[in-house]
């Protein structure tokens, strides 16, 4: 019988702990295929969020760092000059990394730091129950924006790809959703076209992930990726925003 | 190698660089800046990185992915920006990697001014960041002994994978003297230095073993684990507290009737005052740690002998180490302090008229 399926290589046997419905775990899935596919296992290194994420140094099977809130990029910088003959990447969520990490994503980005940005945006702060995070969407209720997001008092969700494509030394931005099949099939590419363009330390790569949240959104998982084609994709659209491979400037 | 005439931001930089420091990650501020911009003019000489951070958070975690790396790594600020660091020395003490941290104090609290003070004690001896850790504390009182400090620094911290802070102000970081640097390590030695740390640093898995899953973390959920792992920890600051005790002593004698205690620049001018009394024939003698964590305690309970009547503390700040002093004389003799805070750095003849007072 012909296997077309199997655990990959650069994941541990370690269950997720992620509830259902979550979508860490098919990002989680899409970038350990592609650290197979480009046979780095053996010569690369993950850098693991505050946040939901923050078990993921159990189930990359490679050497990892765990980093404090919002200084993965910072970290990553600091790994990938010290060992330049390694491939880094980061697995961050919205709030560590559009809110305390700010200016580490940013300044990373502006140095053209070799290495892998994987961001998973699902407008909230999981591990911490529900809080407003600076992708929750206009009038979203959360546990700190019980009224709905104000946007006269807090201003609107920030679009982290947009904001990174104003600057000039990013090699490789897209964003992408997981909230279907094909969209997942999508989203496989571009982690894909991240990892290779890393393997080749072509420059700064940054991959969006549009993802739910069903526990702290209180829907049913499949409510959730409702809700979140509804509202979250007009908000952030997904695509190419930068690609200087192919020539996307 | 004769001595050159430097100023103590740049020797340290320049020891630094020939103990290995290949990696170096920092944020502007005076009175330091001399020696990031030391580091930005000779790190390419060497092949080295230096990256000039957006912040002093973002150096320090930069910082904790190169010691992570294994490899020798540095950042440098004063005061306002180790305060900024302190999250991050948590993380690197959590996560017991080796990395060399200088701060050139200057006068605080707050913004304060940019002249040299010793007010950052408590927070480099007694914590600073969160949790239960140890920085191991290197004085220094000379632009020579801060250019030593660098090589012991790294050193220390590969032997114990811990943080070393090099306590430094204003005053050192700004003067010139002489000094005299170690000849450089070669290529091999550094190769050799890096490769102590494969068993456990990211690094490439070189022969595809399966079990090679090196992590670089702080975190156990556990209580039970983080008690074990913080345990284990103060095991390991019990044997520095053991071994790696430094201080010197001037004119200690069993006729001293006055022992004095001062760290760093402020041990300078005691020094010059002490000179002055013994012309007087006033016998007075001074411990002074070069090492203010671990600290000399039993040094200056064994130098109170039988004559001092009394201890005096002399720092450039409210009196911060005279908590550490006092644990050591255990109330055998009354312990005084006087010191200048906010940048001011008190003159011999001041300290002269303290000791005169005591006869």
């Amino acid at each position: 019988m012909e296997i077309i399926a199997k655990r990959p290589e650069a994941l541990t046997k370690v269950p997720f702990h992620y509830c259902p419905g979550c979508m860490h775990g098919v990002a989680h899935r899409l970038i350990a295929e592609a650290i197979d596919e480009n046979g780095l296992i053996n010569q690369i290194a993950g850098v693991a969020p505050v946040g939901c994420a923050v078990f993921a140094y159990n189930y990359f099977n490679c050497d990892m760092a765990e980093a404090a809130h919002g200084r993965a990029p910072a970290v990553a910088t600091g790994i990938k000059r010290a060992r330049p003959d390694m491939h880094v990447f980061t697995y961050q969520g919205d709030g560590d990394l559009a809110a305390i990490g700010t200016a580490e994503i940013i300044h990373s980005a502006n140095r053209g730091e070799k290495i892998s940005v994987f961001f998973v945006n699902n407008a909230i702060y999981g591990m911490t129950g529900g809080q407003m995070a600076p992708t929750t969407l206009p009038d979203m209720k959360t546990t700190t924006s019980p009224y709905g997001r104000n946007v006269d008092d807090i201003g609107y969700p920030i679009r982290v790809c947009e904001l990174l494509s104003t600057l000039v030394a990013p090699y490789y931005i897209e964003r992408v959703s997981l909230l279907s099949p094909a969209d997942i099939i999508k989203a496989k590419k571009a982690v894909s076209k991240a990892i290779r363009y890393n393997k080749e330390n072509r420059g700064f790569t940054f991959i969006e992930f549009i993802s739910t949240c069903p526990t702290n959104w209180g829907y049913e998982p499949e409510q959730a990726r409702q809700w979140a084609k509804e509202n979250m994709l007009p908000f952030f659209k997904p695509g190419v925003f930068r690609d200087k491979g192919e020539g996307v400037e | 190698m004769s001595k050159i005439l430097m100023k103590g931001n740049e020797a340290i930089a320049e020891a630094a660089i020939r103990s290995g420091c290949r990696l170096y990650f920092a944020y502007p501020i005076t009175p330091q800046s001399e020696l990031i911009e030391y580091m930005a003019k000779m790190m390419p000489k060497v092949k080295g990185t230096f990256i000039q951070a957006e912040s002093e958070v973002a150096a320090i975690n930069m910082v904790y992915g190169a010691a992570g790396s294994g490899k020798r790594v540095m950042t440098s600020s004063s005061s306002p920006g180790i305060s900024l660091k302190m999250e991050g020395l948590s993380y690197i003490a959590g996560a017991e990697l080796p990395c060399v941290v200088v701060n050139v104090q200057r006068g605080g609290p707050g913004l304060g001014d940019i002249q040299p003070a010793q007010g950052d004690y408590f927070q480099a001896t007694k914590g600073g960041g969160h949790g239960d850790y140890r920085l191991i504390v290197l004085a220094p009182s000379s632009v020579q002994e801060f250019a030593d400090m660098a090589s012991e620094a790294f050193d220390l911290a590969d032997k114990y994978r811990n943080p070393v802070m090099i306590l430094a102000d204003g005053m050192l970081g700004q003067m010139m003297e002489p000094v005299e640097f170690k000849p450089a390590k070669t290529e091999e030695e550094l190769q050799e230095l890096a490769n102590q740390h494969l068993s456990w640093c990211i690094c490439p898995n070189e022969d595809g073993d399966k079990k090679h899953h090196h992590e670089i973390n702080s975190l156990e959920l556990d209580p039970q684990v983080l008690e074990q792992h913080v345990l284990n920890l103060y095991k390991k600051y019990a044997i520095i507290d053991k071994n790696e005790i430094r201080y010197e002593t001037y004119n200690v004698s069993d006729d001293n009737e006055v022992l004095c205690v001062a760290w760093g620049t402020a041990s300078r001018v005691v020094k010059s005052a002490i000179n002055e009394v013994l012309k007087e024939g006033k016998n007075v003698g001074l411990i002074r740690p070069i090492r203010v964590w671990p600290y000399p305690y039993d040094a200056i309970k064994q130098a109170i002998g039988k004559n001092v009547k009394k201890v005096y503390v002399f720092e450039l700040n409210s009196g911060q180490m005279v908590e550490d002093v006092k644990i050591a004389v255990e109330g055998k003799v009354p312990v005084d302090f006087w010191g200048k805070v906010g940048g001011v750095v008190f003159t011999p003849a001041e300290i002269k008229e303290k000791l005169e007072s005591c006869f």
